[in-house]
């Protein structure tokens, strides 16, 4: 179970997030829904750490964490960014393996293994050797997916996952959420499409912009 | 002729070997020195930004010929004495490591905070990051300009000439000099072309081997 208490969010004397709070329970799907601007993109930056909060406290099962200095061994959150920002120099195959060998020290051979088992699950196989220039828009989400649940988190967060899709592609992404959650994966997807929330959701939390 | 031509050469390409030498260690100690400085110029430390740019602007702002004259003849007024070689690959280093540096700065601030944030999420260091993500992007990137700035090295090798060191180009206009004869300069044009011609063939096939990927 994760908890936010009390988040607050500033850049310079602009509050984007004010005293949020929420709780995402295990193997459930979250989003987060707003308008364009209502600080969703922030969130998650904060969740991932990306962003340091002006005030609030995070909590895995009740243990309190910090996103910007995560545990070396234990990955909370994972995430798939908008615009996925794979590594251009690097095959799917080595996108998806470098942070488990690098971060992880895992034998490479354990890691492919895992990779390929995963890129198998989501329709990839056969890929591994392409590089990202050589796949859709649709594909490279999906290796984004996948290089996320290498590290094995506890928490998959998505930020606008169907903004850079064609309309055919929603329901494939709406799928492959679905079938994680049925791998026991807890998700967070941030969004502003409120039939896509509505298809994946069991929970959705509204924010909105802070006058 | 080709008699003449083979009486000369010997003393053209003990020229040539000069040239190569510092051709090769201002390139081997001017690339990454330049990596490391733009590492400088883009960091948060700003006195640090603020003396890499007073460098640049130095080293990219007057002429390598004056820099060669300054090192060797000049250095010695305060008493800092280099032989003619090492005087040499002083300017040379200096000068191009700027120039490198400046190429770099725009490599690495190419490459998108995203790739960054991409990394940061997934734990990589910072030096894990820069070495598996940011190098291989900014190589790619600066390739081409690179390659500019080895094939005006060649070209600027001759500068030497100014402190009486024994280059390609010094060889040529003794023998010149020395025989009325242009075949000698000539000879020297031919060698410089040769010598271009491989730097761009190797920058080719580096180019397309970089390639791979997009
Ligand atoms: N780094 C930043 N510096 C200053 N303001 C920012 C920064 N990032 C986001 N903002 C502001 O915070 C607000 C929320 O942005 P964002 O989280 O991207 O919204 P959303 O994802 O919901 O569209 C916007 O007004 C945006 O201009
Ligand atoms: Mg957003």
């Amino acid at each position: 179970m994760l908890e936010i208490k009390g988040l607050t969010k500033k850049f310079g004397s602009k509050t984007v997030i004010n005293d949020f709070s929420m709780t995402v329970a295990d193997n459930e799907i979250m989003a987060i829904v707003g308008p364009s601007g209502a600080g969703k993109t922030t969130l998650l930056r904060c969740i991932t750490g990306l962003e340091r909060v002006n005030a609030g406290a995070f909590y895995w099962n009740g243990k309190q964490f910090d996103p910007v200095n995560p545990d070396k061994n234990d990955t909370i959150i994972g995430v798939v960014f908008q615009d996925y920002q794979l590594f251009p120099n690097l095959t799917v195959m080595g996108n998806i393996t470098l942070a488990p060998t690098l971060v992880k020290k895992l034998g490479a051979d354990e890691v492919e293994k895992t990779a390929t088992a995963l890129l198998e699950r989501l329709g990839l196989g056969g890929k591994e050797n392409l590089y990202p220039y050589q796949l859709s828009g649709g594909q490279k989400q999906r290796v984004a997916i996948v290089r996320a649940l290498a590290m094995n988190p506890k928490i998959l967060c998505y930020d606008e996952p169907t903004s850079a899709l064609d309309p055919a592609l929603r329901d494939e992404v709406a799928q492959i959420i679905l079938d994680l959650k049925k791998q026991k994966m807890t998700q967070i997807v941030v969004t502003h499409d409120m039939d896509f929330a509505k298809n994946v959701a069991d929970e959705i939390q509204q924010v909105e912009q802070i006058q | 002729m080709i008699q003449y031509i083979m009486q000369i050469l010997p003393a053209l390409l003990a020229g040539t070997k000069m040239t190569l030498s510092i051709f090769f260690w201002t390139l081997i100690c001017s690339i990454p020195l330049g990596a490391i400085l733009a590492l400088g110029l883009v960091s948060n430390f700003k006195p640090l930004v603020w003396v890499l740019n007073v460098y640049d602007w130095l080293m990219r702002g007057t002429p390598l010929l004056l820099q060669l004259i300054f090192v060797f003849y000049g250095l010695p007024v305060i008493g800092i004495i280099f032989q003619r070689y090492d005087a040499a690959m002083v300017a040379f280093i200096l000068n191009y490591t700027a120039y490198f540096a400046e190429i770099f700065r725009g490599g690495f601030q190419s490459v998108p905070r995203g790739q960054f944030e991409s990394a940061r999420v997934l734990r990589l260091t910072y030096g894990q990051t820069i070495r598996k993500i940011v190098i291989p992007q900014v190589f790619k990137i600066v390739l081409p300009s690179i390659g500019n700035e080895v094939i005006n090295l060649v070209k600027d090798s001759s500068l030497v000439y100014v402190i009486g060191l024994g280059d390609l180009l010094r060889a040529g206009n003794v023998a010149t000099a020395r025989d009325v004869s242009l075949v000698p300069l000539v000879l020297v044009g031919i060698i410089y072309l040769a010598l271009t011609a491989v730097c761009t063939i190797v920058l080719k096939m580096i180019e397309k081997r970089s390639n791979v990927w997009r």
